[in-house]
C-alpha cells in the first residue's frame, strides 16, 4: 500500500515538473523574458511536490503508533493494570493482529485487536487523502504563483543545498551514534572493571568470564585479573610494528621508483598492478597468512632449529605488511609526483644526479606527505582484523618474540563477540572497552596524519 | 674571446623539430642575450648548454656544442662537471625547501667542494654577497628559503648558481616573475656577475635585452635569425623579421 502510494507521488512529482516547465514555455512564448530557465519552473513545482509528501510521510510515521496505542489502551484505562502489563496487551494484541499470535485468546484482547486492524486501516486510508490533498494544494498554490518573473532558481539551489547537506549529516550522525553507543558501554565496564586494571593489568584472560553461572552475584574482585588489557594491547602495536617494517621500505621503495625512475610505459602498467593488492579481500589475505605464510615459516623455522608457531606474529605482520604496500607506495608515489619539477630542475642544473637529488631535494620536500601516507597505513595495521583472527591466534601473550602467537585488540573482539551474547555482562562490556581504546587510537592517528598531509598540501597549490 | 661555440645544433622533440642548425658564438665575459616571440626556441636552445634537454625524454639534440673547445654533446662528457661549470637560473624562482644556508651549500655540498665547515660558511657568504642578499639575510641564514619575497628568492637562486664559481651562468627569462624593482635589481647584479662569468640571458623584454647585453641573437621559429652586438641589432639590423620584432610589428 505504502508502495503503491510512494510510487504515485514520484508521479506525481514528474508530472508537477513537466506542468511547471510546460507553463515556463507558454510565458516564453509570449515573448517574455524568464528569470530562469524553463526546467528551473519544472523543478521548482516537483519541490512543492515533495515536501508537503516528506513532512507528512514523517509526522505519520513518529505520531501514528503511539496515537494508536493510546487508542487501544484507553479501553482498558481505569482497570487497575501496571504499565508493564498494559505493554504485554498491546504487543499480544499486535501479535494477533498479524496472525502471530500463540497463547491463550482472550475475547478482550481479540477485540483489541479488531481494533487495531480498523484503526490502522483508517489511519492508513486518511494518510492516502491528506497527502494526496496536500501535494495536489501545494503543487496547485505554487503553479498559480509562478510567472514570469517570479524567483524560481534560488529556491531550487537552496533545496539542493539542503538535501546534499543532510546527506552529509547522515555520514556524520552515524559516526556520533557509534561513538556514543561504545561510550555508555565502556562506561558500564569501567563500573565493573577498574580503569586501572584494564590499562595496566597484564593478564588477559575473558574466557574466565565464560564460565561464570549466569545466576550468580557479580562479584568484581573475581575479575581482577581478567581484563588486563597490556598483553593485547602490546600484541597490536607489535603486530603493527612487524607490518610498518615490510610496508614502509617495500612501499615507499616502490613509490620512489614508479615517481622518479620507472618510464611512463612501466608505470602505466605497475601501478595499477600494485593497487590489485589493495582490492585482495582481507579474508583471502588472511587465509594466505594462515595456511600458506604460516606453515611455511614453522618448517624453515624448524629446519633451522628455531621453534617457531604455526600461528605467528611474523606470519600475520608480515601479511599485513604486504596489504599496506599499495596504500603507502601509491600514496607517496602522488605526493612525490607533485613536488614541482622546477625543485627537479633546480638540482639537476647544479650538476646533482637522480639519486642525490631524490635523497636530498624530493624526498625532504614530499615528508610531510610520506610521513602522512605512513601514519594512515599504522592506522590500518592497527584496526585489521582478519588476518590476525586468522594467523595469529586468539590466546593473549605478552611476548616479543615474533615466533610465537599473539593476539591483537581486533582479534579479541571478535572473540568476545562471536555467538550468542549476554549484554551488560562484563565480558560482553570489554569489547566495547577494546572498541573504544582502539577507536581513540586510530583516531589520534587519521588526525595526525590529515594535519601533516594538509599542511604538506598548503605549501604548493 | 670566444667562450661557447654551439655549431649546427638541431633539437627534436619526437618527431618535431624544435631548433634547425644554430650556429652561435658566445663572447666570454659578456653578456648574450636571446630575443624572439614565444615558442621560438631560445629556451631550448639555452638548455642545450648545460645538457637539461636530457631531463625531458623525448628530446634529441645533433650538432656540436664547444666550450673551452670541448664538444659537451660528445659521448666522454660528464654531466655533472659540465653543470658544475655551467650554471643556470630559471624563470620561476625555485629554491629548495630547505633553509637559506641549506641553498647555497647545495652545490659544494653535492661536489665536494668545501672541505672544512668554516670554508663552507665562507662559501655561503661570497655567494650571497655576490648575489647581493647577504645584509638582507644574514641574521636569518636557517630559515627556509621559500618565506623570501620573490625578488629575494630569485637572488637566492643566483647564489644558489654562483656557489660553485661556475664559468658561465645560463637565466631562463629570469625576471618574468617579478616587479619592477625586484627585475632592476637583478639586472644590476647580471651587470656586476659578467666581470667573473659568461652570462647567457634569454629574455622577453626587449628593453631589459638592450639594458644588459652586449651581444643578442634573434630568434624565430627554431631558426637563427641573425645575431651581432646589441647596438647593432637594436639600432640597424640586417634582417627585416627583426626589425620588425624590435620595433614590436610582430611577436
Amino acid at each position: 500500500m505504502n508502495l503503491i502510494l510512494f510510487t504515485f507521488i514520484v508521479l506525481l512529482g514528474f508530472t508537477s515538473y513537466y506542468f511547471g516547465r510546460k507553463k515556463a514555455y507558454t510565458i516564453q512564448s509570449t515573448k517574455k523574458r524568464l528569470t530562469a530557465l524553463p526546467q528551473f519552473y519544472g523543478y521548482y513545482l516537483a519541490i512543492w511536490c515533495a515536501i508537503p509528501a516528506f513532512i507528512i510521510f514523517s509526522l505519520w510515521a513518529i505520531f501514528e503508533p503511539s496515537i494508536v496505542k493510546l487508542l487501544i489502551l484507553s479501553d482498558y484505562s481505569n482497570q487497575g493494570y501496571l504499565d508493564d502489563e498494559l505493554n504485554l496487551i498491546y504487543e499480544k494484541t499486535k501479535a494477533l493482529s498479524r496472525g502471530q499470535f500463540t497463547g491463550e485468546i482472550t475475547p478482550f484482547i481479540e477485540a483489541s485487536a479488531e481494533k487495531y486492524l480498523s484503526l490502522r486501516s483508517i489511519a492508513q486510508s486518511s494518510k492516502v487523502v491528506i497527502v494526496l490533498s496536500a501535494i495536489i494544494a501545494s503543487v496547485a498554490y505554487a503553479y498559480k504563483r509562478i510567472s514570469s518573473n517570479s524567483r524560481t532558481r534560488e529556491p531550487v539551489e537552496k533545496f539542493l543545498n539542503a538535501v546534499l547537506f543532510t546527506a552529509s549529516l547522515a555520514a556524520i550522525l552515524t559516526t556520533v551514534g557509534i561513538v556514543f553507543s561504545l561510550i555508555f558501554q565502556t562506561i558500564d565496564f569501567f563500573k565493573v572493571i577498574p580503569l586501572f586494571d584494564f590499562v595496566f593489568g597484564t593478564h588477559w584472560y575473558p574466557a574466565k568470564a565464560f564460565v561464570r553461572d549466569s545466576s550468580e552475584a557479580l562479584d568484581p574482585t573475581m575479575y581482577s585479573d581478567t581484563f588486563g588489557a597490556v598483553p593485547i594491547f602490546a600484541g597490536t602495536f607489535f603486530i603493527a610494528f612487524i607490518a610498518m617494517c615490510v610496508a614502509i621500505p617495500i612501499g615507499l621503495m616502490s613509490g620512489i621508483y614508479l615517481a622518479e625512475y620507472a618510464s611512463i610505459k612501466v608505470r602505466q602498467y605497475a601501478k595499477p598492478l600494485i593497487e590489485i593488492l589493495a582490492g585482495i579481500p582481507t579474508v583471502v589475505y588472511g587465509f594466505f597468512a594462515a595456511l600458506t605464510v604460516g606453515p611455511f615459516l614453522k618448517e624453515l623455522g624448524t629446519s633451522m632449529g628455531l621453534e617457531v608457531s604455526a600461528e605467528s606474529a611474523l606470519a600475520a605482520g608480515g601479511v599485513m605488511g604486504i596489504m599496506i604496500i599499495p596504500f603507502i607506495s601509491s600514496l607517496s608515489d602522488d605526493v612525490i609526483t607533485s613536488v614541482p619539477q622546477s625543485l627537479r630542475d633546480g638540482s639537476y642544473a647544479m650538476g646533482a644526479t637522480k639519486s642525490e637529488t631524490i635523497k636530498r631535494v624530493i624526498f625532504p620536500a614530499a615528508l610531510p606527505g610520506i610521513v602522512g601516507s605512513i601514519l594512515l597505513g599504522v592506522s590500518r595495521a592497527i584496526g585489521e582484523t582478519m588476518i590476525v583472527v586468522m594467523a595469529s591466534g586468539l590466546a593473549a601473550n605478552l611476548t616479543l618474540n615474533p615466533l610465537e602467537s599473539t593476539s591483537t585488540i581486533t582479534a579479541q573482539i571478535v572473540v568476545i563477540l562471536i555467538g550468542d551474547q549476554a549484554f551488560g555482562d562484563p565480558k560482553t562490556q570489554a569489547a566495547f572497552a577494546l572498541g573504544m581504546s582502539l577507536f581513540l587510537v586510530t583516531l589520534c592517528l587519521n588526525i595526525v596524519a590529515l594535519r601533516v598531509v594538509k599542511r604538506y598540501r598548503e605549501k604548493y597549490e | 674571446m670566444i667562450k661557447i661555440k654551439a655549431k649546427d645544433v638541431d633539437v627534436f622533440y619526437g618527431k618535431k623539430q624544435a631548433l634547425f642548425n644554430i650556429s652561435l658564438d658566445i663572447e666570454e665575459n659578456q653578456v648574450t642575450a636571446l630575443i624572439g616571440p614565444s615558442g621560438c626556441g631560445k629556451s631550448t636552445f639555452l638548455r642545450c648548454l648545460n645538457r637539461m634537454n636530457d631531463v625531458i625524454d623525448i628530446c634529441s639534440v645533433k650538432g656540436e656544442i664547444l666550450i673551452n673547445d670541448f664538444n659537451i654533446n660528445d659521448k666522454g662528457c660528464d654531466v655533472v662537471r659540465l653543470r658544475e661549470k655551467i650554471g643556470m637560473v630559471f624563470q620561476k624562482p625555485n629554491p629548495f625547501p630547505k633553509t637559506l644556508y641549506e641553498n647555497v651549500s647545495y652545490g659544494p655540498t653535492i661536489h665536494g667542494i668545501a672541505q672544512s665547515k668554516q670554508e663552507m660558511d665562507e662559501i655561503v657568504e661570497t655567494s650571497l654577497k655576490k648575489a647581493a642578499l647577504w645584509e638582507e639575510v644574514k641574521d636569518r641564514l636557517h630559515e627556509p628559503g621559500t618565506g623570501l619575497s620573490g625578488g629575494q628568492q630569485q637572488r637566492l637562486c643566483i647564489a644558489r648558481a654562483i656557489s660553485v664559481r661556475p664559468e658561465v651562468i645560463l637565466m631562463d627569462e629570469p625576471c618574468s616573475a617579478l616587479d619592477p624593482i625586484a627585475t632592476a635589481q637583478i639586472e644590476e647584479l647580471i651587470d656586476e656577475l659578467k666581470k667573473e662569468h659568461t652570462i647567457i640571458i634569454v629574455t622577453h623584454s626587449m628593453a631589459q635585452a638592450a639594458r644588459v647585453s652586449q651581444n643578442t641573437g634573434f630568434f624565430h621559429l627554431g631558426q637563427l635569425i641573425e645575431h651581432g652586438s646589441t647596438d647593432k641589432i637594436f639600432k640597424n639590423p640586417d634582417n627585416k623579421k627583426t626589425q620588425d620584432y624590435i620595433t614590436g610589428r610582430f611577436g
